[in-house]
């Protein structure tokens, strides 16, 4: 009973935080000193690359270690990688384009070949390569194990990206929340506010997660009813 | 696991040495594309060579998915793939050694490409010379990546389209560091830096195919 209804809240309950971020960001925070009102885009950006990056292509990469470790190789685990890579693409898109409309004003330009920048881009054509890579390939078992091994080969990208600010000189600004020296560098009300876009978003990244896997099990078995009745239709036929 | 390495890398050489397709048709294509690139800049800028390092890397890029696309289809010729599991090879040592003939492949067509940036695009000697090392460890690095990128993309639809795809966005980090590496060389500037991306780049991608190789192959 819990479960179902954990399921049933997981979407309202994403809503309402979204909507109260968006509250809070549009309307009760107050502008940056130096960046104005462009700085509201500190409750959107962060939180959508934060679920690119880590909480949806982690998910995909541990299911798909988990798929190719024998003890826990199960359709369940490349199901939840394919459909976390599949939600991971749009949250790096989305990315790429909030970054975009910070970067016009602030650097003067739509792309600049910044460290991060880049660096996520290639992690975004990754994830286009893995979808490829599934559609390749019709049987099942081999998609799902070449699948695993990419997707595990391409997550060597991810601390790239992280480290990239602190790599190279780059356009990008640095940690402001979880700085190396520990001092924190947004306060008060901006603060919470981006603690709860992170919040909000990684919800909508499980509720979007959990809706998409819903459909790969239901097009499972609409295959497998399909299969049946042109199995049933051969038999008939070969009794005629 | 050497021996195997070995036996394999060896096997892939005399195949390549028998049908001549390295110096008849990938080796022109190198050239060609270099040639081109110096069309594409113009007469003005194509004798200097600040953008020499990065169309190097461009055209070693081209002839690296070239010659995995033909490694690929020598290993899905008919029996190739049952007698390598029949004999039970090491999966650990057939991906070293594939990578091994690879990386020989790459190394004697990224002789005569550098040559030919040095006659067709200006680089100094001196500079393409003490290149050298750091072109060859990064060719290696390319070399490991796409004998893997090769064995993900092999038996699908499509193989030939879905390569490029699969291995362009790897292959990017290695582009950066070997252009930078060799721009180092030619003009000054933190040559190990870069190398050692390279050399970690290599390294990496060897512990990847020697885990995961034998994955791909159980098909």
């Amino acid at each position: 009973m819990i479960k179902t209804l954990s399921q049933r809240l997981l979407g309202p309950v994403t809503l309402v935080l979204l909507a109260l971020t968006f509250w809070l960001g549009l309307w009760v925070t107050p502008p940056d000193k130096v960046q104005g009102n462009l700085a509201r885009l500190l409750y959107v950006h962060p939180a959508i690359a934060w679920v690119a990056l880590y909480v949806s292509f982690g998910t995909a990469a541990i299911a798909s270690a988990l798929y190719l470790w024998k003890r826990t190789r199960s359709v369940v685990m490349d199901r939840v990688a394919h459909c976390a890579m599949e939600v991971s693409t749009v949250f790096i898109i989305l990315t790429l384009i909030t970054g975009s409309i910070w970067g016009r004003p602030t650097w003067g330009v739509w792309w600049a070949w910044d460290a991060r920048l880049t660096s996520t881009a290639i992690l975004g054509l990754f994830e286009l390569a893995y979808l490829a890579l599934r559609r390749a390939n019709d049987d099942p078992e081999l998609r799902a194990r070449r699948s695993a091994v990419f997707a595990i080969i391409a997550a060597v990208n991810v601390p790239i990206i992280h480290f990239s600010v602190d790599w190279w000189n780059t356009l990008h600004q640095g940690a402001t929340v979880f700085t190396e020296n520990g001092n924190l560098l947004v306060h008060g009300i901006m603060l919470w506010t981006l603690f709860l876009s992170l919040f909000a978003f990684t919800l909508l990244f499980f509720w979007l997660l959990r809706a998409r896997y819903r459909v790969e099990v239901l097009r499972a078995q609409r295959y497998d009813v399909a299969l049946d009745e042109a199995l049933a239709q051969r038999r008939r036929e070969g009794v005629h | 696991m050497i021996r195997v390495a070995l036996l394999v890398a060896g096997k892939d050489l005399r195949i390549e040495r028998r049908s001549r397709v390295l110096l008849w048709q990938v080796l022109p294509f190198g050239v060609t594309a270099l040639v081109l690139c110096g069309l594409a800049l113009g007469p003005t800028h194509a004798g200097h060579s600040s953008a020499a390092p990065g169309l190097f890397y461009l055209v070693m890029l081209l002839v690296a998915l070239l010659m995995i696309n033909r490694a690929q289809v020598i290993e899905s010729s008919p029996g190739t793939r049952a007698s390598i599991a029949t004999l039970g090879l090491d999966p650990a040592g057939v991906f070293l050694g594939k990578a091994l003939a690879l990386a020989v492949e790459l190394w004697l067509t990224g002789l005569v490409v550098l040559a030919g940036s040095v006659l067709f695009l200006h680089t100094a000697l001196s500079g393409t010379l003490e290149a050298v090392p750091s072109v060859a460890v990064t060719l290696a690095a390319l070399a490991a990546a796409g004998t893997l990128y090769g064995a993900l993309s092999g038996g699908g639809q499509g193989p030939a389209t879905l390569l490029p795809i699969l291995s362009l966005p790897a292959f990017a980090p290695l582009l950066i560091a070997g252009e930078r590496s060799f721009s180092s060389s030619l003009h000054g500037g933190s040559l190990w830096r870069w190398w050692l991306i390279s050399l970690v780049a290599l390294a990496a991608y060897l512990a990847i195919g020697i885990l995961l190789y034998g994955v791909l192959e159980e098909s």
